[in-house]
């Protein structure tokens, strides 16, 4: 089963190396990864999409606790959580076909971002199937170029949670 | 007052405590060679191989508890450290590695000797480090000698480009260490150790299952209390000989694939197996599907990746041996009356019947050709009361000497385990000769394993390492023919050595002392006089060249499918012409 396991490690030289091996050295499946630094900047978040049963996952955020660099593993499956990924999307567009990209990206509430006589390059954020879908309706348009972010995702915060942070946040 | 990278160091293991290092030089450590010329605190041993100088550092380690620290240039000192990086993380064997690094401008030009020590090292150390300003030289070092010896022991690599080694900076040690995204857990959860208490109580027939993590956690003490107030037999790891004394009547001796007939039958026939510092290795636990089919399972180790790695387990338990055994105890103690004995009887009358059904056994007749078993037997009568520590290196000879060199207490068995090193034997006995100097340390070799770091002998030499090596020469690897015999129809691909060297000459060659035991009556005689020596020695003992180790679980087997003998083929092919069989007159070159 698809699982979504959000690190935060150190923000140094080879953590993402640490992590990477870590995938490819027990053979455990990266479908995707992203990386950036959080709001503290010695610190990094990935966001990992794997794959696998139950143990598999045990072991996979067992293994990635012990790595040193490793401050906090989530597996976001474990409660509820939202994820999403954005895409950027280079078109061909013939003088005919201009007017249907561009209904295209507003149905999906995509921006086009940058644009030639010949192309459309065109921004979509969403979940995967939404990303899937927009691709497809491009494709006989004929896409020129895509690069996908890979997922990131956090927590949904309980309506109960939310309420003890905002008194943390209004005593401090 | 500021120091150069080269002095900071030697001021760090100094700090550190660190007596010895294994170290071989190269360009772009010169600088730090120069600095621990200048200096007594510090002996350096200079290895002939960096190979060497790592699995000195892990038997330095190991004897000792304390880190063991091996110093190596750049490139191939790195390569060659490897093999000794990925037997201690496989052992946990707490060890710091410095190695040297071209410096910092040239990194990643591919300048001569250079390689990525850190990318290298990466999959076979617990962490590695990359120093790339002298400010920062001290702090690593600090935390380096940390991690390398809290939770799971394991090899931590410091690599010091050159010119970080000539650079200076303010010299202040931390007394402390404090690494956000690491905190080992000692302690263990209350809750589980009072199920696992009670779950131990309740058991009719517990096996305790006890590895490598009780010896480096000092629990020996608390494991033999553990025992005696539960009545539970006692089964070993490769790892954990040593951890409770080998002719306690409790004692199971090890399990495993080579394990007793005993400690397998009682694994697999248990309902309770409380494994201690132990990590499910395939090669205990044989078929994974058919291990210990009905047992609870309780697990108590200090790394949460070894729990539920290969094996299900019912009671869980992450924390030191040491601390979650007194916990265990205190617990037991309170709970536990005079029952247990006799709650177990029944069970322990099952294992001394398994025992006397198939005890370890060979046939040595007075003048037939040296049994392996025999010499080492006889070297255990020999030398048990002189409390010796005991190297082996891989293959049937280690396998014989788990299963008849008994051990009394923890620290004396170095042996490579996880990743089956063959050549760790000579080196990690020297490293414990040089943590040691008046103690007796044996080498427990075979013919074709002692051959991958003879050059060492040149080291043992020099530094007055007196350590006694056992060669038991079948020129085979005995391991392999054995599994081609069983497996492979007999055929000996690339088994059969051809041709071994004189050993006696090859010892004397080196300066050390060579000695040859050729028939049964000579072997007390000949291991006497070795042991006599104040120098190192190879007592080459040419053995039978067919036995095999027995029992013996096939790989992937069930644990109470043991093979106990040679099957009948193999046995009449033995006994018939056997035009395999390699002449004398082809294999030892005698004078």
């Amino acid at each position: 089963m698809e699982h979504i396991i959000s690190v935060t490690v150190e923000n140094k030289f080879g953590s993402l190396s640490r992590v990477a091996g870590l995938f490819s050295g027990r053979g455990f499946n990266i479908e995707s990864l992203s990386v950036a630094p959080t709001l503290d900047p010695s610190m990094s978040q990935m966001t990992i999409v794997t794959s696998g049963d139950e143990r598999i996952i045990e072991q996979i955020v067992k293994q990635l606790n012990k790595l040193i660099d490793v401050i906090k593993v989530v597996d976001l499956n474990e409660s509820d959580f939202v994820s999403r990924e954005t895409a950027l999307i280079k078109v061909h567009t013939r003088p005919e076909d201009r007017a249907e990209a561009l209904r295209i990206a507003d149905i999906f509430r995509a921006n086009v971002i940058d644009s030639t006589p010949a192309t459309y390059t065109i921004e979509v954020t969403g979940d995967p199937q939404k990303i899937g879908a927009i691709i497809n309706l491009l494709q006989p348009l004929g896409i020129k170029e895509l690069t996908r972010t890979g997922r990131v995702a956090v927590a949904r915060e309980s309506i109960r949670s939310t309420g003890v942070q905002a008194k943390k946040v209004a005593r401090e | 007052m500021k120091l150069t990278g080269a002095e900071i160091l030697i001021e760090c293991l100094k700090r550190e405590g660190v007596k010895t290092i294994f170290a071989l030089p190269g360009g772009v450590v010169l600088k730090i060679f120069d600095m621990l010329h200048q200096q007594k605190d510090i002996e350096v041993v200079l290895t002939r191989h960096e190979q060497g100088a790592g699995h000195m550092a892990e038997g330095y380690a190991k004897a000792t508890g304390k880190a063991g620290v091996c110093l190596v240039t750049s490139g191939p000192g790195m390569t060659n450290v490897i093999t000794a990086l990925a037997d201690a993380y496989m052992d946990s064997v707490p060890l710091v590695c410095f190695s040297g690094q071209v410096p910092t401008s040239l990194i990643g030009n591919d300048a001569f000797q250079e390689a990525d020590n850190v990318g290298l090292s990466r999959p076979c150390t617990k962490y590695n480090f990359l120093v790339k300003n002298v400010a920062d030289l001290a702090t690593t070092i600090k935390e380096a000698f940390y991690i390398a010896t809290t939770g799971r022991p394991g090899p931590v690599l410091v690599d010091i480009p050159k010119d970080v080694s000539m650079d200076k900076a303010e010299f202040t040690y931390p007394s402390s260490v404090s690494i956000r995204s690491y905190n080992p857990v000692y302690e263990g959860n209350k809750w589980q150790i009072k199920q696992a208490a009670e779950a131990m109580t309740k058991a009719k027939k517990p096996v305790l299952y006890v590895g490598g993590g009780v010896i480096f956690s000092g629990a020996s003490q608390e494991l033999m209390e553990l025992a005696e107030l539960t009545h539970m037999p006692v089964d070993m790891t490769l790892m954990g000989l040593g951890a409770f004394p080998g002719e306690h009547p409790q004692s199971m001796g090890m399990l495993g694939m080579h394990g007793t007939y005993w400690a397998n039958m009682a694994m697999h026939y248990s309902d309770l197996v409380v494994a201690i510092g132990a990590r499910f290795d395939d090669r205990v636990t044989g078929k994974v599907s058919e291990f210990c089919p009905h047992a609870k399972v309780i697990h108590i180790d200090i790394d949460p990746t070894s729990i539920r790695k290969n094996v299900n387990v019912d009671i869980p338990i992450v924390g030191d041996c040491k601390t979650v055994l007194r916990e265990l105890i205190q617990i037991l103690r309170a709970t536990v009356n005079g029952d247990q004995r006799e709650l177990r009887k029944p069970w322990w009358n099952q294992i001394r019947e398994w025992q006397q059904a198939n005890p370890l056994a060979y046939q040595q007749e007075a003048d037939g050709p040296i049994k392996p078993q025999h010499v080492i037997k006889r070297l255990y009568e020999l030398t048990k009361d002189r409390d010796p520590i005991v190297s082996t290196d891989v293959g049937q000879h280690q396998m014989w000497a788990a299963q008849y060199f008994k051990l009394a207490k923890p620290n004396r068995w170095l042996t490579s385990g996880g990743l089956g090193t063959m050549g760790f034997g000579f080196p990690a006995a020297m490293g414990a000769q040089a943590a040691f100097p008046g103690r007796l340390v044996l080498c427990i070799a075979g013919d074709g394993s002692i051959q991958m770091n003879m050059q060492e002998m040149a080291t043992a030499v020099v530094h007055k390492l007196p350590v006694k090596i056992i060669v038991l020469n079948n020129r085979f690897h005995g391991m392999v023919r054995q599994w081609q015999d069983l497996f492979y129809e007999g055929r000996y691909a690339s088994s059969y050595l051809e041709t071994t060297p004189d050993f006696v000459k090859l010892a004397e060659a080196y300066g050390a002392v060579g000695l040859r035991a050729s028939k049964p009556s000579e072997i007390d005689a000949v291991l006497k006089e070795a042991i006599a020596v104040n120098k190192p020695v190879i007592v080459d003992v040419p053995t039978y060249p067919y036995e095999n180790v027995y029992p013996m679980i096939p790989a992937g087997g069930c644990n109470h499918e043991m093979i106990l003998e040679d099957p009948p083929a193999l046995k009449n092919k033995q006994s018939g012409a056997g035009q395999m069989a390699p002449k004398d007159s082809d294999t030892i070159l005698t004078a």
